[in-house]
């Protein structure tokens, strides 16, 4: 299940929904930092093709690996320094495909995913550049 | 051919407009080439698409390289590469 939007993500209700009737459930939490004096994040995104790159990554991981739920939540517009941004959570029978599928996950939504970041510090705003790192991190599951 | 174009993050800042509706000349037969097409009828869009390895393109909402015939497409978006997550 995929939701993008502006509001607050409630982890506490995503992993109670993630827990029902499962063995095991993994997740991945990513907040906004406050690096070098950062004061609002703005993210940007294509309605309707991000949407459907996370159903499609969401449909690839439920294909490789046995889970029972795939919940992705990504949030868009402007957001201050502590605030969730990305929620992915996996739930199987074990560990081991919820962990992986997890990491699977956003691995591959930094790259595959059409969102934008939009730095704000002091008076200036800068667009994020993407990181080859994140590039490798995304390939390591390509197969 | 009518082309909804989209633009997001700084190519649409330095386009000046996240949409426009562009009637595309039959000759005009990849992304490439609709980029230099429109490229040339504003400074606004040279700007934008002058660096072509920071562009990524996107048909009708699936991702394609800029050498990609176009087609039938109804939607071609462009935007820098993504940084979500």
């Amino acid at each position: 299940m995929i939701t993008v939007s502006p509001a607050p993500i409630d982890v506490a209700a995503e992993l109670d929904a993630l827990e029902a009737g499962v063995g095991a459930v993994a997740s991945f939490t990513g907040l906004v930092r406050g690096d070098d004096g950062v004061t609002e994040l703005e993210l940007e995104h294509y309605p309707g093709a991000t949407e459907s790159a996370l159903e499609q990554l969401a449909a690839e991981a439920e294909a490789r690996w046995n889970l029972s739920a795939v919940r992705i939540v990504h949030r868009v517009g402007p957001m201050t320094p502590g605030e969730r941004i990305v929620f992915v959570g996996t739930a199987s029978a074990h560990r081991g495909a919820a962990l992986e599928a997890c990491a699977f996950l956003i691995d591959r939504l930094k790259t595959d995913a059409p969102f934008w970041k939009r730095e704000t510090r002091g008076g200036t705003t800068t667009w994020v550049e993407p990181r080859g790192t994140d590039d490798l991190a995304a390939a390591r599951w390509r197969r | 051919m009518a082309v909804e174009m989209l633009y997001f993050a700084w190519v649409r800042e330095r386009v000046g407009t996240g949409s426009e509706l562009v009637d595309v000349p039959g000759e005009i037969d990849t992304v490439a080439a609709l980029l230099d097409w429109l490229a040339r009828r504003s400074e606004r869009h040279a700007a934008a698409f002058a660096d072509r390895g920071r562009l990524r393109a996107a048909i009708d909402q699936h991702f394609v390289p800029l050498d990609t015939p176009l087609g039938r497409a109804r939607e071609v978006a462009i935007f820098p590469p993504v940084t979500g997550g």
